[in-house]
């Protein structure tokens, strides 16, 4: 094999440490081979069980039959998984901005000095840690129109009382509070981790140049900071796109199909309806999108890396 | 002078009444959930609301441990939880060290992606497959289920942990004549041992929270806390005492668990910048 290797064009160094490195590569494939067949079968297996599934019409309890694409051509004529599709736009886009321009607010905040900070960051990410099941439940009691505690404070403000996820035109708006007061202390925590590697140089040159605070952070630590906005940006994108637990909990797609995103729609699909090969076609077309904004995460981070 | 400190303490107090209402939702939602546990039904119901238990009353606790299998739901909760931690840590820290080594880019990227997916698309394939097996009506289905969301988690805070570990150390044990696995096992496992404490902590959370895989894999026997908190909403009669009695013991121990392990849990998130499925 060396010999092989000195009899090649190529400067025999750098042949020789590529394959030194293959071969010392090689070596710890092992550590990896119960982990890749976990995945494979938790994992990589479900995802093509997916497709297969997905190209037959299949309701649990009778026989399949392959049809081929035409659950994706009934998918794109389905009205309903239409309105699911706007819903999920419109419930990504308030619980990607609302989390974003809050946790940024919270993490400049957290950043300074101040007595008690240690405190009130721990409580600050205990939303994000806490069972999203039990915390919705109690979301629901304080929603309640008549005895919950959410209109007792609308009143005491003089705002008049609201239907909150009773009703068609504000239950997503609710839903994305929740979602907010879940998830906002993540993207303040990545946007904090970001403060925190941030040079002192350019402050002190600005300071010297008479820049206010207003300038100095919308010229240098805006800029600056711009690498851990998109990656937390994408993040959050991905995590509203999945949220399931708390929109089921607490509505479970109602009233009516007012709160039926995406991830509700394909729910009831596969386990109130059984139609597991529509369903598997539904699961194919939003793992596109993901995997789509997963290539970008990657391509931030690689970036974010380099930099 | 004194207008410049009255400026100073104007803008301090301004700052401190902004971090009084960034921070306040969360603590009021927790201090409400416990209000609702101490309080009588009457007072959970009365409009307007009654905020401070008087007397404070544990009999919603009382009902919950009487009346649900409560306990039974409790220790299937810490079975699964426990299990799919510990074979995650058993798969996913050698599987972390070698792909850190190898520098296998397409590895992680999978892992990522696994990461990212939606835990509800997974459930198809896997509803099948355990029906087919005979498996449904034991834990060992949502075991299984959850390694979709351990081993993803310890995975990725394994490779950027030992990515970041010098390897000077290892490569004068493999010098002195050490196999790659001693040199795994001796050197590189006890300098990882912070590392292994946060992917602990955050796939031990992240598995006691999940609800959709015991949701359509548990039966009667095999519900997990936030499965049976749930249906406590949707199937009974709501009684708001115990509801939230229930909630908060169910998230309880993660919110200990928080306060305990802050520093590691912060550290893990913002390293992978992921979270539970």
């Amino acid at each position: 094999m060396p010999d092989d290797a000195a009899a090649l064009p190529a400067p025999r160094g750098l042949s020789d440490a590529a394959t030194r490195r293959r071969n010392y590569a090689r070596r710890y494939a092992w550590f990896v081979v119960p982990a890749a067949v976990v995945v494979v079968s938790v994992i990589v297996f479900p995802w093509l069980f997916t497709l297969y599934v997905s190209a037959h019409d299949w309701h649990l309890g009778s026989a399949r039959r392959f049809v081929g694409f035409d659950n994706y051509v009934k998918l794109f004529g389905d009205a309903r998984f239409g309105w699911a599709m706007a819903r999920t736009l419109y419930y990504t886009l308030l619980a990607v901005v609302l989390p974003m321009v809050l946790g940024i607010a919270a993490a400049l905040a957290f950043h300074r000095k101040f007595p008690l900070r240690g405190l009130a960051r721990t409580v600050f990410i205990l939303p994000m840690m806490a069972t999203p099941v039990a915390v919705a439940l109690v979301w629901t009691l304080m929603f309640h129109p008549q005895l919950g505690v959410l209109n007792w404070l609308l009143a005491q403000v003089g705002i008049p009382p609201s239907m909150w996820v009773y009703a068609a035109d504000s239950v997503i708006p609710t839903l994305v509070m929740v979602e907010v007061w879940h998830w906002t202390p993540l993207v303040m925590l990545l946007i904090l981790g970001g403060l925190a590697s941030l040079p002192v140089d350019p402050y002190e040159a600005a300071k010297i140049d008479g820049a206010n605070a207003w300038q100095s952070f919308r010229h240098i630590t805006l800029p600056l900071l711009m690498p851990f906005i998109v990656v937390a940006l994408i993040i959050r994108t991905i995590d509203a796109l999945k949220a399931f637990d708390t929109i089921y909990v607490i509505t479970q797609g109602g009233p009516g199909q007012a709160s039926e995103t995406i991830n509700i729609f394909l729910y009831l699909q596969a386990f109130a309806f059984y139609n597991v090969g529509y369903a598997s076609a539904v699961v194919v077309v939003f793992f596109a999108i993901i995997l789509a904004l997963a290539a970008l995460l990657l391509w931030t981070r690689e970036r974010v890396k380099q930099t | 002078m004194n207008r410049h400190r009255l400026k100073r303490r104007l803008t301090d107090a301004a700052f401190g009444l902004s971090v009084l209402v960034l921070v306040s939702p969360a603590v009021l939602v927790f201090l409400w959930m416990l209000s609702l546990s101490l309080k009588t039904e009457l007072d959970n119901t009365a409009f307007p609301p009654v905020f401070i238990p008087d007397p404070p009353t544990l009999d919603n606790y009382r009902e919950v441990f009487a009346r649900n299998d409560f306990l039974l739901y409790a220790w299937n909760s810490v079975v699964v939880s426990f299990s799919a931690t510990g074979l995650a840590l058993l798969i996913g820290i050698p599987a972390g060290y070698g792909i850190a080594k190898m520098r296998a880019v397409r590895a992680a990227a999978l892992i990522l992606i696994a990461r990212i997916t939606p835990g509800l698309s997974y459930l198809i394939p896997l509803f099948l497959l355990f029906q087919w097996l005979e498996l449904t009506g034991t834990l060992v289905p949502i075991v299984i289920s959850h390694l979709v969301i351990t081993v993803p988690i310890v995975v990725w805070v394994m490779i950027s942990f030992f990515e970041g570990l010098p390897s000077e150390l290892e490569e004068a044990a493999l010098v002195d004549g050490a196999t790659i696995w001693q040199a795994f096992r001796h050197v590189a496992l006890p300098l990882a041992r912070p590392g292994i404490t946060v992917a602990t902590i955050l796939a031990f959370i992240f598995s006691w929270n999940n609800f959709v895989f015991a949701m359509v894999l548990a039966g009667r026997e095999t519900r997990t806390l936030p499965v049976a908190v749930n249906n406590m909403l949707t199937f009974e009669q709501i009684s708001w005492g115990p509801l939230s009695a229930a909630a908060l013991l169910v998230t309880l121990p993660v919110l200990v668990l928080t306060l305990l392990a802050q520093k590691q849990i912060v550290a893990g998130l913002t390293a992978g910048g992921v979270k539970g499925a």
